[in-house]
C-alpha cells in the first residue's frame, strides 16, 4: 500500500538532486535554474501528497502558488540570462562579481 | 495492486531523469529530462488523487517554461564544454552536501512513522466536498477564500511578464532617427535648394 511515506522519499530525493544539481553545475546558469525548478517541483509534490493524506485542499492550492512563481522566476530569470549573455558573450556565472557593491 | 506498479513506475522514472536532468552533457538533453521529469511528477499527483495539479503541471511546465528553456538554450550560441569544466572539481562537495541533505531527509521519514508529532489538524474547512471532482473541489475553495492569493499571483506573473520585456528589449538602431513633422511641414524650397550659375569649365565650391 502507498502512504504519505513513499511520496516524502521520492520528493527528498528530487529535492536532493536539485541541490546537488547547483552544486555541480556551478557555472551553467540554465542548468541551475532546471535544478530550481526541480527543486520545486519536490516542493509540489509535498504539498500535494500532505494535502491528500489531510484530506485539505489547501495544500493543492499553495502547490498552485508555488507554480505560478517559479513560472515567474524562470522567465524573469531566462531574460536576465538572455541580457547577461548579449553583454558577455557567455554565461559563465562563477565570475559575475563586477557590479561590486 | 495497479497503483502501486504506476506508482513505483512513475517514481523511478522521475527520479531517474532528475538524475538525468543534472548529469547530462547537454543542456538541450537536460531539458527533455526536466519534461520527462514533470510529466511523471504529474502522474504521481493524479495517483494522488490530484488532477488538476497534476494537468496545471503538463500545461505549464511543459507547454510554457520547458518550452522557454529550450527557446533559450538553442538561442544563445554557448560553449558548453568550456561550462562542464568545474564539474569534476565541484563534485566532492556537492556529493557531500547531497548524501547529508538525502540522509537527514530520509531520517525524518522514518521517524516520521515512529511517533506522531501533532501540529494540529485541519479543521476541515479546505475538505473536499463530496461528489465533486478535485477541479470543482478547487475552484471553490481558490474563488472564495483564497481569492485575493489568486489575483496576487496574477499580479506576481504581470510583473515578471512586463519585467521580462523590459529586460530583453533592445531598441533598434535603424528607428532612432524619428520623423519630425513640425519640422518637415516648416521646410521651405528657398531653405533646401539654392540656383547657382557657374561658368563653364570651373566647379561649384559647395
Amino acid at each position: 500500500m502507498i502512504g504519505i511515506e513513499h511520496y516524502l522519499v521520492v520528493s527528498s530525493i528530487l529535492f536532493v538532486l536539485g541541490v546537488l544539481g547547483i552544486f555541480l553545475n556551478r557555472k551553467n546558469v540554465i542548468i541551475i535554474l532546471m535544478a530550481i525548478e526541480l527543486i520545486l517541483l519536490a516542493v509540489n509534490i509535498n504539498l500535494v501528497a500532505f494535502s491528500a493524506a489531510l484530506g485539505d485542499l489547501t495544500g493543492q492550492v499553495f502547490a498552485m502558488f508555488v507554480l505560478t512563481v517559479a513560472a515567474a522566476e524562470a522567465a524573469i530569470g531566462l531574460a536576465i540570462l538572455v541580457i547577461y549573455f548579449r553583454r558577455r558573450g557567455t554565461i559563465a556565472v562563477d565570475d559575475v562579481n563586477r557590479m561590486k557593491g | 495492486m495497479i497503483q502501486v506498479l504506476a506508482f513505483y513506475l512513475f517514481a523511478c522514472l522521475a527520479v531517474l531523469s532528475g538524475a538525468l536532468v543534472v548529469l547530462s552533457r547537454n543542456p538541450v538533453h537536460s531539458v527533455l529530462w526536466l519534461i520527462l521529469a514533470f510529466f511523471n511528477a504529474a502522474g504521481l499527483m493524479v495517483l494522488a488523487g490530484a488532477e488538476f495539479i497534476a494537468m496545471l503541471l503538463v500545461i505549464v511546465y511543459v507547454g510554457a517554461v520547458a518550452v522557454l528553456f529550450l527557446f533559450v538554450v538553442m538561442m544563445l550560441n554557448i560553449d558548453f564544454a568550456e561550462l562542464r569544466a568545474g564539474f569534476i572539481k565541484n563534485a566532492p562537495l556537492g556529493a557531500l552536501v547531497a548524501v547529508v541533505l538525502l540522509v537527514e531527509l530520509l531520517v525524518v521519514v522514518i521517524l516520521g512513522q515512529a511517533g506522531p508529532v501533532t501540529l494540529g489538524t485541519p479543521d476541515g474547512s479546505a475538505a473536499p466536498l463530496l461528489g465533486e471532482g478535485n477541479t470543482e473541489n478547487i475552484g471553490a475553495l481558490l474563488y472564495t477564500r483564497y481569492i485575493f492569493l489568486f489575483e496576487l499571483a496574477g499580479i506576481v506573473l504581470l510583473v515578471s511578464l512586463i519585467g521580462a520585456v523590459v529586460l530583453t528589449h533592445r531598441e533598434s538602431r535603424a528607428i532612432r532617427a524619428h520623423q519630425n513633422i513640425a519640422r518637415q511641414n516648416a521646410r521651405r524650397p528657398e531653405d533646401a535648394t539654392e540656383l547657382k550659375q557657374p561658368e563653364s569649365g570651373k566647379g561649384v565650391s559647395l
